[in-house]
C-alpha cells in the first residue's frame, strides 16, 4: 500500500447487533479513486461494515460500534459529526433499486432539494450531468417527468446511482448493486463502475466472484465477522494467502 | 364415498355457507333501506332541508340538523387530522421500541374499543364544564375528536407501515433528516391510505348521537350555529328526537332524515374508496 492518507480506513472496529459480534477486530485502509470489493458468504457482515462508512447502521435498535472509521483521516462517530453533511460526502447505492415514488428528474435533484436548493437552472444542470455520468441521460432526457417507477430495474438502478451522483460525494457506497439485475443491465452497471473510479472512491459488496474480478483493484474477504484476506484484487484471485480465501473463491462453500 | 369425494363435498358444503353468511348481511342492509326510503323518500323535498324544526311534523325540517352536521364534520377534522397523524408518525418513525411505547401502543387500541357514551362523559367533565366551553360545536367536535383518534392513529401508522423500507433508506443515504425523510417520501407515499382512514373515522363520528346527547347538544335548535361556540343539534339527535316521538308523521320525517344521514355516509365510504383505489393504482411497489 502507498503512503498517501487512506480515503476510507477502519481501526480496531468492532460492531454488534445486541449481544451478536458482527465484525471482530476490523482493521483496513483503502485508497482514493479505487474500487474495493467486500466479498464472503452471506452474513459474514461486509454489508454491515459496508454500512458503516455512512452511518446507516444508526437507526438500528441495539446496534453498537467500537474502533474508529476514518473517512480522510477524520473519525465519522465522532459526537461533532454531522450525519447529513457526512452523507454528502458519502453516497450509497443499495441491493434492491429503491427509486422514489416520483418524477425521474425529481429523484436525481431530491439531494439537493433537501439541501434547500431552489434555483432552477442549478438543478436542471446538475440533474443533466449526474444522468449523463450515470449512462441515463439518453435514454430518459426525453421523459423526465415521467415517474421514475416505469423504468426497467437496470434503469432505475442507474437512476439511483444518478441520485447519488448528483450530491457529488466522494465515495459510493455499493451494497450489491447489481444483485437484482439480469446480465445486460448488470454488464451496464459494471463499465460504469469502471467509469466511475476515474472521480470517486468506490466500495462494492458482491456474491458474484467474477464481478469482484472484473471492477475492483482491491478485493476484502470476510467470513464470520472477520476480515480474512485484503489485497490487490489480482493477487488474491491468483494467489490467496488464507486456505479460506481460497476455497471461497474457488467456490467450495458460500 | 371416497375421501376425496367427502373433501369436495366439504369444500361445497363451505361455500353454500358462505355465500348464506355473506348475504346475510347484504339483505339486512337491503330490507332495511327498502322500508326507509318506502317510507321516508316521499317526505324529502327542498323545504324539508331548508326548514327549521317545528312541533308540526309536516313543516319540521332539518336544516338546523344537516347544517350542524357539516359543521361537526369539519371541526372534528381540523382537530382530529393533525393530531392523529402526527401521533401516528411519532409512534411509527420516531418512537423507540421501549415498554413505554409498547404500552401506550396497546392503550391507544384499547381506546379504540371504548364505548362512544363514555366519551361524551369525558367531553362533558372537560370540555363543557371544565374548559367552559357550553354545549357548543367546539365541545361536540372535540369530544368526538377523541372518539376518532385511536382510529386516525391506528390508520396512519398502517398506512406508514406499508412505504417500504428502503424508500427511507434512499432519503437517508442522500442526506434528509428524518423529518425531511417523513415529510418529503414517507407522507406522500402513505397519503392516500391515511386520507382513508380519516374519512372512514369521520363517517363513524357523522353516525354519533350518544356522546353528543351527553354533553347536551339539543333536539331543538331553531337556529343554524354560525360560531364554533353556538349550542347545535347534529342529524342523528334529530333522527333519534323524532323517533321517540308518539306522532306517525314524525317516524316518517326520521326515516326522511335517516335517507340524508346515510347519503352523507355513503359519500364519506365513496370518497373512501375511490382514494385507496387511486392511491393502488399510482404506486406499486
Amino acid at each position: 500500500m502507498s503512503k498517501k492518507q487512506p480515503k476510507l480506513e477502519a481501526r480496531d472496529l468492532n460492531a454488534y447487533y445486541g449481544d451478536f459480534h458482527a465484525l471482530k477486530n476490523i482493521n483496513i485502509a483503502m485508497e482514493e479513486k479505487n474500487v474495493t470489493a467486500f466479498i464472503g458468504p452471506s452474513g459474514c457482515g461486509k454489508s454491515t461494515f459496508l454500512r458503516l462508512f455512512n452511518r446507516m447502521n444508526d437507526y438500528i435498535d441495539g446496534f453498537k460500534v467500537e474502533g474508529n472509521i476514518l473517512l480522510d483521516g477524520n473519525d465519522i462517530y465522532q459526537k461533532d459529526v454531522r450525519v447529513d453533511e457526512l452523507r454528502k460526502q458519502v453516497g450509497m447505492v443499495f441491493q434492491k433499486p429503491n427509486p422514489f415514488p416520483k418524477t425521474i428528474f425529481e429523484n436525481v435533484v431530491y439531494g439537493l432539494r433537501i439541501q434547500g436548493i431552489k434555483n432552477k437552472a442549478v438543478l436542471e444542470e446538475t440533474a443533466e450531468r449526474s444522468l449523463r455520468d450515470a449512462a441515463l441521460w439518453d435514454e430518459v432526457k426525453d421523459n423526465l417527468n415521467k415517474s421514475a417507477l416505469a423504468l426497467s430495474g437496470g434503469q432505475q438502478q442507474r437512476l439511483c446511482i444518478a441520485r447519488a451522483l448528483a450530491i457529488s460525494p466522494s465515495v459510493i457506497l455499493m451494497d450489491e448493486p447489481a444483485s437484482a439485475l439480469d446480465p445486460i443491465s448488470t454488464a451496464k452497471i459494471e463499465e460504469l463502475i469502471y467509469e466511475l473510479k476515474n472521480d470517486y472512491t468506490i466500495v462494492i459488496v458482491t456474491h458474484n466472484m467474477q464481478q469482484a474480478g472484473r471492477v475492483s483493484d482491491y478485493t476484502a474477504f470476510f467470513y464470520m465477522g472477520e476480515l480474512v484476506e485484503f489485497n490487490k484484487t489480482k493477487t488474491m484471485f491468483t494467489s490467496p494467502k488464507d486456505e479460506r480465501t481460497q476455497n471461497y473463491i474457488t467456490g467450495r462453500f458460500g | 364415498m371416497t375421501n376425496s369425494e367427502k373433501n369436495r363435498l366439504k369444500d361445497k358444503a363451505f361455500q353454500v355457507f358462505g355465500i348464506f353468511c355473506t348475504f346475510i348481511g347484504l339483505v339486512v342492509l337491503g330490507i332495511f333501506l327498502f322500508d326507509i326510503i318506502l317510507e321516508g323518500a316521499k317526505r324529502i323535498d327542498w323545504d324539508f332541508l331548508v326548514s327549521l324544526p317545528s312541533r308540526r311534523a309536516s313543516r319540521a325540517g332539518i336544516l338546523t340538523a344537516w347544517v350542524g352536521t357539516i359543521w361537526i364534520l369539519l371541526l372534528t377534522t381540523i382537530i382530529a387530522f393533525p393530531l392523529g397523524v402526527s401521533a401516528g408518525v411519532y409512534l411509527e418513525e420516531y418512537a423507540k421500541k421501549t415498554k413505554l411505547a409498547n404500552f401506550l401502543e396497546i392503550n391507544i387500541s384499547n381506546l379504540a374499543g371504548v364505548p362512544s357514551i363514555i366519551y361524551g362523559l369525558l367531553g362533558l367533565e372537560i370540555f363543557v364544564r371544565q374548559m367552559r366551553l357550553g354545549s357548543s360545536l367546539l365541545a361536540g367536535a372535540l369530544t368526538l375528536s377523541l372518539l376518532i383518534l385511536p382510529i386516525i392513529i391506528v390508520t396512519t401508522r398502517e398506512a406508514i407501515k406499508a412505504v417500504p423500507r428502503s424508500i427511507r433508506d434512499g432519503s437517508f443515504a442522500l442526506g434528509a433528516s428524518k423529518w425531511q425523510t417523513v415529510w418529503h417520501q414517507v407522507l406522500p407515499a402513505s397519503f392516500g391510505g391515511i386520507l382513508t382512514g380519516i374519512i372512514l373515522a369521520l363517517s363513524r363520528a357523522v353516525g354519533e348521537a350518544a356522546p353528543l346527547i351527553v354533553i347536551g347538544a339539543l333536539a331543538y335548535v331553531p337556529f343554524t350555529p354560525s360560531s364554533p361556540l353556538d349550542e347545535f343539534t347534529v342529524l342523528p339527535i334529530q333522527i333519534f328526537n323524532w323517533t321517540s316521538r308518539p306522532q306517525e308523521a314524525f317516524l316518517t320525517n326520521a326515516a326522511a332524515a335517516i335517507i340524508i344521514l346515510l347519503i352523507i355516509t355513503f359519500m364519506l365510504n365513496g370518497i373512501a374508496v375511490y382514494l385507496r383505489n387511486r392511491q393502488q393504482k399510482k404506486i406499486k411497489w
